[in-house]
């Protein structure tokens, strides 16, 4: 049983609770298996795609997953503007919650918006990524993705490479795999790995080929192009020089070292083609874990009992 | 009319008054202070047929009226938020009886038609008095220098661009010098926005968990060094508002022993909370300066004990219930603090880090010498009687939907506190609870 | 205090006698399979395949479903029920599925299983097989192969532990407060 009526992000959840939610994800990915993809688990009940940053592969993801379960899906895209002095995000919430969502999916730009929610709103709240805090999905169908390859997560050494100090999906990794019993490292440039990161039990490095040395799972992320220009690094090749990874740096990690990447890929900056579409990688993989993961989030949050 | 206030502890220190007395006020002043057992007992057995008022005080604490030097009113501009009256009201609820209104109202208080305004308003609608504070540049823009002299002239009692640095560090060295004309305090809010960089919690442990944006400390401490340098260079009357960290304490401490002429305020929240109150993203705990960690908390409470810092003002910053109730990095930065400060500031007293002198000096006396107010902050027979009586240990709880202020953003909401201003007297009227 | 209602031998020749039955039922053991119902179906299903080899000397395929997406309780209940695998490795279409279960009450878990299997393909026929059947139906389903009938009462619960599961082969009677 999950205890609260929403996911709002990693730190909120205990080892149980993960661990319930992968298993689950485990039974829904046989129904993805299928030729009839559908189960009427979740018939009659509403969830709403509300973005408020643009996204289309997390939000086809939710969607396709609601759809799984025979949920009805609305989208909702907002244009974000903090110039346009519209609707409050707490009244358009309301109203969508009012149009009957059971479920809400939001995605803003905002860090604790979906915290906000979760106290103004009776219908059940998923993060799918707020500001720079989580994007506590992606870390759990990573973890999934990380089981099902390795048998295992706990005892593992996993490194996560690339601009950790903007990154969501990197933070809720980080609170995900050191719960499940990982040994997390980080690599990047100064820059991008804030000082504090440390006091979550990581270790930390500045370079590949140090970092890379007995890695079984190794997650890219993508590195913003905006950041260029704003100090963090001196140029998007110089970063890709330093950080990409290329098979001669993958040899450092162990012979059968699992990559990972969130999407979308910057090909030729943060991951070569050579690696993305290597045997190495399992990022299309990610892809369809994402959606059996989603589906088990919203069964379980859909049997959590409101007062 | 006459007030006769009996059994009181009485605390000036002012004149190292400490005891057992009576207080009796005629017609808004205070007319007789007596001490001693037998006058004492003359007086009101004489007098007590012919007072419209006798309050018995037994159990608690005279002090002069607190004056709070930091105090957001809003009013011109942004009366949503709070008013005058209604400002007031929580104030005289708080035990002020003076309070100073900072100047990034609508428009900004930065000429002399605003000043007369505000002073107007106050008296038809104020609870207590209100001294405004001017601003040192036009617009708060920090590029031209304000009419402190015509805004003097109507009743300003010191300048600041709270809300914002003077960032320019010429226009700062020239403010205070001007201000020397009028020998008139300069306020400054120190931090350097550049380093901010829109921040809107304490960078930190806290900032990197929650995904916020931090503000460094030495946002705050590079501009207390700035403008300590200037001061010395000019000779002004500096006095740095809402201090919040140790290393900001450590300068002004370092800075005082040199003789630099500088005086320092801080805010309860800095002493009562850290940075942990943000958890969960409560918008009621964001203020600038941010909370910080408990070493900072530790060392404002060591700097209030040891003089480092003279004074505890609140920074009251009301703001409507909705503009907090948002995304964190959007809500406006401010706490309602009038209404909280005594039984916060009284913790101190209850741990040991103030007597109650030490309070009533941070919450009255060093404010009155600081903005020249030489009838303020005392007790004396024939000064203005801005008094307030306060039980040091009644119980109470916290109810921000009961404030005066219209301002309910508070994260002290359902806090238990330990003391409270049962009588405030100010401007002739008595305010109880 | 627990009533025993059939102990291991009692269960062994109940199964070997409806392994028998679905044989001549079947006129044999072509396009036949098993799938055993979460959890307790899935066990009996397996020794019921062992039966049927060890009388007609055939394999025969089994397979294992999760009713718990198809209930029609999820609403009501105080728990979600927990996921478990539903592995049939085999096509279902145009083969006579006979469901294996332990106990038979109200019938919904059935109603439940027919519609997983539709969704897995188009069976030639569906069969039942309980090892207990409880009385009390709620819905119009019916067994094919019943192990034992067991007239019960509402406030009591019948309970089939299997050596698999660790302890031992029995079928117990249980008094139960109604609503647990």
């Amino acid at each position: 049983m999950l205890k609260t009526k929403d996911l709002l992000g990693i730190k909120e959840l205990s080892r149980e609770e993960i661990n319930l939610i992968l298993d689950t994800a485990a039974g829904f990915k046989d129904v993805l298996g299928r030729d009839i993809k559908k189960v009427p688990t979740l018939r009659g009940r509403t969830a709403v795609n509300l973005f408020f940053e643009p996204s289309t592969r997390t939000r086809t993801s939710f969607e396709l997953a609601a759809k799984r379960l025979s949920t009805d899906v609305i989208n909702f895209s907002v244009p974000t503007s903090s110039v346009v002095k519209g609707e409050s995000l707490i009244d358009t919430a309301l109203t969508v919650q009012a149009l009957g969502a059971d479920l809400i999916i939001i995605r803003h730009s905002s860090s604790g918006v979906p915290h906000l929610l979760s106290k103004n709103l009776r219908a059940s709240i998923i993060n799918a990524g707020d500001g720079t805090n989580e994007h506590p999905t992606q870390a759990l169908l990573d973890a999934f993705t990380v089981k099902e390859k390795k048998g295992k997560i706990e005892g593992l050494t996993i490194a996560i490479v690339g601009d950790i100090a903007h990154s969501r999906v990197a933070k809720s990794n980080i609170y995900c795999l050191t719960k499940l019993g990982a040994k997390v490292r980080l690599i990047g440039p100064p820059t991008l790995i804030p000082q504090e990161i440390k006091m979550m039990r990581v270790a930390v490095f500045h370079s590949m080929e140090d970092g890379l040395k007995e890695v079984d799972v190794l997650i890219m992320l993508r590195i913003q192009t905006e950041r260029q220009g704003k100090g963090f690094f001196p140029s998007i090749e110089e970063y890709s020089k330093n950080w990409g990874i290329t098979s001669e740096r993958l040899a450092h990690a162990r012979p059968d070292v699992v990559v990972m990447h969130p999407g979308p890929m910057n090909r030729g900056i943060e991951i070569t083609s050579e690696i993305a579409d290597g045997p190495h990688s399992v990022i299309l993989e990610q892809v369809t874990n994402g959606i059996a993961v989603r589906m088990a989030v919203m069964y379980l949050l859909a049997g959590v009992k409101r007062s | 009319m006459k007030i006769y206030i009996k059994n009181g502890h009485l605390i000036d220190p002012s004149q190292g008054l400490d005891s057992i007395g009576d207080i009796i006020i005629e017609n808004g002043k205070i007319k007789e202070i007596n001490t001693k057992r037998k006058e004492r007992s003359t007086k009101s057995k004489g007098l007590s047929k012919s007072f419209v008022k006798t309050i018995d005080a037994k159990g608690c604490f005279i002090m002069p009226g607190f004056i709070d030097m930091h105090v957001h009113l809003r009013e011109p501009g942004f009366e949503y938020k709070e008013t005058i009256k209604t400002g007031t009201g929580a104030a005289v609820r708080g035990g002020f009886t003076t309070v100073c209104c900072m100047p990034n109202t609508y428009p900004v208080h930065d000429n002399a038609s605003v000043t007369e305004f505000i002073i107007r308003r106050a008296a038809e609608e104020g609870s207590c008095t209100v001294l405004p504070i001017g601003a040192i540049t036009k617009g708060q823009k920090g590029e031209e220098l304000a009419e402190m002299g015509t805004m003097v002239k109507e009743g300003c009692i010191a300048f600041s661009d709270d809300g914002s640095p003077v960032m320019n560090s010429l226009i700062m060295r020239r403010a205070l010098e001007y201000s020397k004309t009028f020998d008139v305090p300069i306020i400054s809010h120190c931090e350097d926005v550049t380093l901010s960089d829109n921040g809107v919690v304490n960078e930190g442990l806290m900032s990197v968990a929650l995904g916020l944006k931090g503000i460094p400390a030495e946002s705050e401490q590079i501009m207390i060094f700035r403008d300590i340098a200037l001061a010395a260079l000019t000779g002004a009357r500096l006095h740095i508002a809402h201090v919040s960290t140790e290393g900001s304490v450590q300068l002004i401490r370092d800075a005082k022993k040199r003789g630099v002429h500088v005086t320092a305020e801080t805010c309860p929240h800095y002493f009562s909370l850290t940075e942990d109150a943000v958890k969960g993203y409560d918008t009621n705990a964001k203020v600038n300066p941010p909370l910080r960690t408990d070493r900072d908390r530790q060392a404002i409470k060591e700097g209030l004990r040891d003089g480092t810092i003279d004074v505890i003002a609140t920074d009251h910053a009301p703001h409507h219930a909705d503009e907090k109730l948002r995304e964190f990095d959007m809500a406006p930065s401010g706490i309602s603090g009038l209404e909280t400060a005594l039984g916060l500031s009284l913790r101190l007293v209850h741990e040991g880090v103030l007597t109650l002198r030490g309070l009533v000096e941070k919450m009255s006396l060093h404010p009155a010498r600081i903005l020249g107010l030489e009838e303020k902050g005392v007790l004396k027979a024939g000064s203005v009687a801005d008094i307030v009586v306060v039980d040091k240990n009644r119980e109470w709880k916290v109810d921000a939907q009961h404030f005066v202020s219209k301002g309910v953003n508070t994260p002290f909401h359902g806090w238990i506190l330990k003391g409270m201003a049962v009588v405030t007297i100010c401007k002739g009227k008595i305010y109880e609870q | 205090m627990p009533k025993e209602l059939m102990n291991r031998h009692d269960i062994n020749r109940a199964l070997t006698r409806i392994a028998h039955e679905i044989i001549e039922k079947n006129k044999g053991t072509k396009d036949l399979c098993l799938v055993g119902i979460q959890r307790g179906g899935v066990h009996l299903a397996k020794r019921l395949a062992a039966e049927i080899k060890a009388i007609e000397k055939k394999d025969i395929a089994v397979g294992s479903l999760d009713i718990a997406l198809y209930r029609d309780d999820l609403n009501i209940r105080k728990k979600q029920p927990v996921i478990r695998r539903t592995e049939v490795p085999f096509e279902v279409t145009d083969l006579k599925i006979v469901l294996v279960d332990d106990v038979l009450f109200t019938g919904r878990s059935i109603r439940a299983a027919m519609d997983a299997l539709m969704d897995l393909g188009r069976p030639a026929n569906i069969q039942l097989t309980v090892l207990i059947d409880r009385g009390h139906r709620e819905l119009p389903i019916k067994a094919d192969f019943v192990g034992k009938n067991i007239p019960t009462s509402l406030n009591e619960t019948v309970e089939v532990q299997l050596k698999e599961e660790g302890g031992r082969d029995r079928v117990l009677l249980k008094k139960v407060k109604r609503g647990a």
